[in-house]
């Protein structure tokens, strides 16, 4: 006995404009920031002088500098263009594969409208440099807890549509999609633990190496369940519909599943690798990202060999041929990953542009191409027409390949050379580009071409938007789509045959629990020995904490974002201690709330800037970094000379590291420092005043300026310091 | 806060063990769902794959582009 029913597709199609609207913008932040990192200081007299201005007349404000977009650039792409881009899938498919309306409309509006108040004040928020400093997990306390809810709603959402489902079998996409919920949750919990000191700051609970791994435990794994995982679900879906023929091999699907997200889990170190953190958890990480090539090529072999048959279609359907290039680039970046986390491509690869290129390609590649692909597929749908024009679909594909293959090639050639020009010595063993700027301006050639692939991406998704503005006009959206299915019988049938997996397939909520558990286990292996074993991070007696100048200068490091370019870990290299002073101990960042590791070096490891230079040097760096370093990418950071430091929040700010164990109540600070805090600070920034007069610079005391400088003359000294001589930097 | 969890946790007797065994535990799943995969019945496989073929309501919606 058939039941009638109605798909909710409004909720898919308001998903599915948003991911098309907010890809818009996230693309354009990215072109924005790709040419200001290019373009920056352009003389004027060059011939696209005033071309780019425009861009970097943006990076001159503090609040589109690089340092605040670049943020909003990954958080847009990641969280709202594909974030939203999973929703509408999501949306789409789990209802037709459960043979059900959504559970609950509320909730669908809810999750629509939380998301989106989630993306908007991450649009607001990170310009304003209100940031927890921890790549993809940027956004401040309120809004992860809002992320938070808004989770929670689409849990229920869905887990509520499972539960009333008419098809007794999970297919492999809501498993995947369940992997994708529980996950996301946990890392999400464990990596946004801060200690709030006022609504929009706070600090991460972790310092140092421990807020590193954690930090890249959530961000690795960011990549594997919020833009691998939900969108493997959607290719096994989706791609099996478009070529209209079943996947290639179901078991197959089942071990790339298990197999992904168990292994996936375990594989965060390698962003750590030749870092500080512990030997064992960067070789843990190494052999697990080895070992993920096999779920990852599974599942990229099934994807397209559920083709197999149907290719002469590719050659006509612009759907097709999106989901080709985005499966191939999935393979693509799943064996390069891999690859560079073993450690000799590492050693190269690591802090380059290769990394751009490397993300770029899952970035634009798998999510971005297949969030197309499925576009085009299910707008007619929606609106029960055909597209306006597969002519216009077919040249958004040809342009947007085109635009990946200039943004990677490039970038894949300036990340190796300048590598290669980091690590050159003289035959008399000096470094031949000693000057980190010489490296740079080698490779200006490939950030001019990643802004023209930027460029033809973008062209690509407007071409996008025209199309489905026009297909949404030509027809209808068929807002409540009527199906029919039998009822679920309540009582299972008892012949069915008694396979423990095939018991599972019918359970979500075991489902549930079992994804947890696999994921919590490689999570619990690689987290928390760091935690418990005391040797993993050796103490050193002269690293004391920062002072509250200090304090404050760090907290307007972060603010500006300068760990999008600049690391503060130096690997043991001859051609990095060379270069930059010792390598990075562990010992060295007990007390960083959070870390400032940094991921890229577009310009110099800033670790033992410290006392490198005179007071004035930053000063007038700052104010212009080509006067002191001519030809530099950086922008202008003038707003730090007009503002005045906000001293009142310093006592807060002491107790909350007290909070956190920094030992604020022991020499060279002493028991009460929280309350004497301001005095302390007063004196050195006096000292620093004081300092910038000696070389005839007339510098306002109250400026942020001065607790900047205070902060980077201070970065990395201790470990040079004997214990006497630290005690007497910390007071002045 | 940490560091009363982190406390507690080094606290407890014999931790070593649980990494080896979280790794035994997983295997052994995986190991069972590779013997799943390879008895599975077939017709199983097939209903299963075909769900999001067999999910249209009506046929002219097909071949819409």
């Amino acid at each position: 006995m058939n039941e009638r029913f109605q798909y909710d597709n409004r909720i898919v199609k308001n998903f599915l404009f948003i991911t098309v609207l907010w890809g818009v913008v996230g693309m354009l932040v990215g072109l924005i920031i790709a040419t200001q990192m290019v373009a920056q200081n352009t003389p004027p007299d060059a011939w696209y002088y005033w071309i780019v201005r425009p861009f970097t007349w943006l990076g001159e404000q503090q609040w589109f500098t690089f340092g605040r977009l670049r943020p909003l650039h990954t958080n847009a792409v990641i969280f709202a263009f594909v974030g939203n881009g999973i929703f509408a899938g999501a949306y789409y498919s789990m209802q037709r594969l459960l043979k059900a309306r959504m559970f609950s409309d509320v909730l669908s509006k809810l999750h629509f409208w939380g998301w989106q108040f989630i993306i908007v004040c991450a649009a607001v928020t990170l310009p304003l440099g209100i940031t927890t400093g921890k790549e993809y997990a940027e956004l401040e306390w309120p809004i992860d807890i809002l992320i938070t809810l808004v989770w929670v709603v689409f849990g229920i959402n869905m887990f509520g549509t499972i539960l009333k489902r008419r098809e007794r079998h999970l297919y492999v996409a809501i498993w995947f999609y369940i992997a994708t919920w529980v996950t996301v949750a946990m890392l999400h919990i464990t990596n946004s633990m801060e200690l709030p000191i006022s609504f929009l700051k706070s600090y991460s609970w972790y310092a140092g190496v421990q807020d590193a791994l954690v930090q890249w435990w959530y961000g690795h794994n960011a990549v594997a369940f919020f833009l691998t995982t939900p969108y493997l679900g959607l290719m096994y879906y989706f791609m099996p519909k478009a070529a209209n023929r079943p996947v290639y091999s179901y078991k197959l699907s089942i071990i790339h599943f298990w197999a992904l997200i168990f292994i996936y889990i375990w594989a965060g170190p390698h962003h750590l690798l030749y870092s500080a953190l512990p030997d064992w958890a960067q070789s843990l990480g190494v052999v697990f990202s080895v070992m993920l090539i096999a779920p990852s090529w599974g599942g990229m072999l099934n994807g397209l060999l559920t083709l197999r048959g149907a290719w002469d279609r590719v050659r006509e359907d612009p759907v097709l041929k999106f989901m080709v290039v985005a499966v191939t680039c999935y393979g693509m970046s799943t064996l390069e990953g891999p690859l560079l986390s073993v450690k000799y491509l590492n050693a190269i690869a690591h802090f380059t542009d290769w990394i751009i290129a490397h993300v770029h390609i899952g970035g634009i590649g798998w999510n971005g191409m297949l969030t197309f692909g499925i576009i085009y597929w299910m707008v007619p749908r929606l609106y029960g027409t055909k597209l306006h024009s597969t002519r216009l679909a077919n040249v958004h594909f040809w342009i947007a390949t085109l635009g990946i293959v200039f943004y990677a090639i490039p970038l894949y050639f300036a990340g190796f050379f300048q590598a290669m020009m980091w690590k050159e010595f003289t035959p008399d063993g000096f470094l031949v580009y000693k000057n980190f700027l010489d490296t740079v301006v080698e490779i200006k050639y490939a950030y001019w071409l990643r802004a023209l692939g930027g460029l033809l991406y973008l062209i690509g998704a407007f071409i996008m938007v025209y199309n489905v503005w026009k297909t949404a006009k030509a027809g209808k959206l068929i807002a409540n789509e009527d199906a029919e299915a039998p009822a679920l019988e309540k009582v299972a049938v008892v012949n069915e045959g008694g396979h423990w997996h095939r018991w599972i397939e019918r359970r979500p909520i075991q489902m549930l629990v079992a994804s947890l558990v696999l994921v919590a286990i490689g999570g619990l292996f690689e987290l928390v020995p760091t935690f418990l074993v005391e040797s993993n991070i050796p103490t050193i007696a002269s690293v004391k904490p920062y002072t509250p100048l200090e304090l404050h200068g760090r907290d307007i490091y972060v603010r500006e974002g300068c760990y999008t370019c600049h690391s503060q870990m130096i690997r043991p290299f001859r051609s990095e201690t060379e270069r930059y002073g010792e390598y990075a101990k562990a010992g060295e960042f007990v007390y960083d709330h959070p870390f400032q590791w940094g991921s890229k070096r577009t310009g110099p490891d800033l670790l033992r800037v410290g006392g490198k230079y005179p007071h004035s040097w930053h000063y007038y760096h700052m104010y212009d970094p080509t006067s002191m370093s001519p030809g530099s990418l950086m922008p202008p950071y003038h707003h730090l000379f007009n503002d005045a430091l906000d001293t009142t929040t310093t006592t807060k700010k002491i107790e909350a590291m007290l909070t956190m164990g920094v030992p604020y109540d022991k020499e060279p600070y002493g028991p009460g420092f929280a309350q004497r805090a301001n005095a302390h600070l007063d004196e050195q920034r006096a000292a620093i005043v004081a300092g910038l007069k000696k070389d005839g610079i007339e510098a306002n005391a109250d400026r942020e300026i001065i607790a900047l400088i205070a902060y980077l003359q201070r970065v990395g000294t201790d470990i040079k310091a004997k214990p006497a001589a630290t005690a007497a930097v910390a007071q002045p | 806060m940490l560091k009363f969890i982190k406390h507690h946790l080094s606290s407890i007797g014999g931790v070593e063990i649980w990494p080896m065994l979280s790794f035994v535990v997983f295997f052994l799943f995986f190991l069972a769902v590779l013997w799943w995969v390879f008895t599975v019945r077939r017709t199983h496989i097939d209903h299963m794959a075909a769900l999001p073929i067999n999910d249209d309501n009506n046929e002219t919606e097909r071949h819409a582009l």
